[in-house]
């Protein structure tokens, strides 16, 4: 698969940044960026300004977009501050500009009937989950939604996001708000009460991984967004590979920047981390 | 007006600015954001004989004012490579240089032979030094037999006129030993320097952060080794061009690895944080050298060595 045919390189100025719980709500003024950017596409933004010791973008996914606003088109993300790039970027007040390519990687699939879906985020991994639910809703698709994190600070949901879903269901590992445990503890039943076809995720890989195991059991078609070590997030630095059996039934380690961050669940040799799995394309 | 033509060996090139190996694919990402053609070459990443994995991952991770990978040559093989990337890059009118990694002396004669019947290519680059394999001892240019051999399997097997450029490590005692090994063994020109062979130990799982433990450090961090390779050898011989590469990220980066003696200069790290940056450096450098008074960036190649007391 080749990159994003829409990706593009702008100076992104900085319209609003907003403290929102543990995260940053912040947005951007993209122009014509924002009519092309899918959910499930991510962003890559430069940080720490010129004479930065940090010398790779970090990788955002895209919360949403705005086809027109005041500032034409709009880009929104949410970043956790826990890294030095991350938290110099939750730093920048609105009217700073912003190096910033978008879109990038793979979108969810839409399926074309209205069908059940369910949508599992962890963390800030909720985000891209808002504007895909919209788009599902639009064709009139059901969708039933469970976030999880470690904390209710940590739980990202706007007001408007939850007007997007039939259900919303959190879980906490602390307790502080919902039901507590891990998402994984309640899916079995949602799938099962509310005859779930398609279930989309974002979140940790290891939140991921668990997902697909429930999915597999249950029979349920499963696509998540999937994350690993990134530098350039454009397809040339060959980090971010992941082992994922094509159509052909080969496992080749492919790129989550170009042939992800989207994939069919299904397609990823799950728990590969620190090692090449046996019979993958090229291992010797 | 202003001249920014360049050569190694026979190779001639519109202007001294190149992608890196490894750094750029094939170009096809890069070919999003600007005209290939507009580079000096586009540099392969370096491709093998057969169709490979790569390392484990975690693959990478970000140093101060740099950045460690352990990629390990993932690639689809030399016979993928020629029937896909190459026509599709000459449609592209792009100078293209090849660069090819072979983990035995064999493997470079059976590449070099691959080579040989390749039209549009103009130069071929012998990445004699990547250090992300498994045994140490692949690192042919850590051993001047081992360079030597590595570069003269090529050259028996290349025929022709085609340039070849030698790939070295700094992580050496004497560079400018090595290449001299390689020059008498039928290098044309020299590809200064490659990743520095680095580590970074993650404190919380208090375990090497990479799956391949070990991984090359690029970015700025490494430019004065560059620098102080490229003098060195340039130094020992003047008359042997040098492509320079080690944490270029501006006009001025480029124009210090050139004072130093390199006649042309890859982007590499810096095409990761921005896709545009080998445009970019290009302008910068051709500003950088009118600024400085050279009406050429010939004259400018080793400038760095001229006599004490010449002030220009």
């Amino acid at each position: 698969m080749g990159i994003n045919k829409n990706a593009t390189q702008l100076m992104a100025e900085i319209v609003s940044n907003k403290r929102v719980g543990a995260y940053n709500h912040i947005v951007f003024a993209v122009g014509d960026i924002a009519s092309h950017a899918k959910p499930g596409n991510f962003v890559a933004i430069a940080v720490g300004g010129p004479n930065s010791a940090m010398v790779l973008r970090r990788a955002f996914a895209i919360y949403r977009t705005f086809d027109k606003g005041s500032n034409g088109g709009l880009l929104e993300i949410v970043v956790a501050p826990h890294g030095a790039g991350s938290t110099w970027l939750t730093n920048q007040l609105p009217g700073f500009k912003v190096d910033l390519i978008a879109p990038l990687g793979t979108a969810f699939g839409i399926p074309t009937e209205p069908v059940r879906a369910l949508l599992v985020g962890g963390g800030y991994g909720s985000a891209p989950l808002f504007g895909l639910s919209e788009v599902l809703k639009n064709r009139g698709c059901r969708v039933d939604m469970v976030l999880g994190a470690s904390t209710a600070m940590k739980i990202y949901a706007p007001l408007d996001g939850k007007r997007s879903v039939n259900s919303l269901t959190t879980v906490t590992e602390d307790g502080t708000t919902g039901i507590t445990g891990k998402v994984t503890d309640v899916l079995a039943d949602i799938i099962e009460t509310n005859q779930i076809d398609i279930i989309y995720s974002c979140g940790p890989m290891g939140m991921l991984e668990a997902i697909n195991v429930i999915a597999e059991k249950l029979g349920v078609v499963h696509q998540c967004a999937i994350e690993e070590a990134m530098a350039c997030g454009i397809g040339v630095c060959m980090t971010c590979v992941l082992p994922i059996r094509g159509e052909d039934g080969v496992v080749r380690m492919l790129r989550s920047c170009i042939d992800g961050p989207v994939v069919d669940g299904d397609s990823v040799i799950w728990g590969s981390k620190r090692v090449i799995p046996e019979g993958t394309w090229g291992a010797h | 007006m202003f001249n920014f033509k360049t050569n190694l060996g026979e190779a001639q090139f519109e202007n001294p600015i190149f992608t890196a190996s490894g750094c750029a694919g094939s170009g096809r990402e890069l070919s999003q954001f600007f005209e290939l053609s507009e580079l000096g070459a586009v540099v392969t990443k370096s491709i093998m004989l057969k169709p490979r994995s790569g390392r484990a991952t975690p693959r990478m991770a970000e140093t101060p004012s740099g950045m460690l990978n352990s990629i390990g040559l993932q690639g689809p093989g030399i016979d993928l490579f020629l029937e896909k990337d190459i026509p599709w890059l000459r449609d592209q009118g792009a100078n293209i240089v090849v660069s090819i990694a072979g983990e035995s002396v064999e493997d470079y004669a059976v590449l070099a032979r691959k080579m040989r019947a390749v039209s549009g290519i103009s130069a071929l680059e012998v990445n004699i030094s990547c250090p992300n394999v498994e045994n140490r001892g692949q690192v042919f240019a850590c051993h001047p037999q081992t360079a030597r051999a590595a570069i003269e399997a090529v050259r028996r097997n290349i025929g022709g006129e085609l340039p070849i450029i030698a790939k070295l490590t700094p992580d050496v005692t004497s560079i400018a030993a090595i290449a001299e090994e390689v020059v008498a063994a039928g290098a044309d020109a020299l590809a200064l320097i490659n990743t520095v062979l680095g580590m970074v130990i993650d404190t919380n799982t208090m375990r090497p952060k990479l799956a391949g433990k070990t991984g090359g450090l690029s970015g700025p961090a490494i430019r004065p080794i560059a620098v102080r390779a490229i003098y060195q050898v340039h130094e020992a011989m003047p008359h042997v061009k040098i492509l320079g590469m080690g944490g270029v990220a501006s006009g001025r980066d480029a124009f210090e690895l050139i004072l130093a003696g390199a006649s042309a200069v890859s982007v590499g790290t810096a095409t990761f944080g921005d896709p545009t940056a080998v445009i970019k450096i290009k302008n910068e450098l051709q500003a950088e050298l009118i600024a400085h008074g050279f009406d050429s960036l010939r004259e400018a190649v080793g400038y760095a060595h001229r006599a004490e007391g010449n002030l220009q």
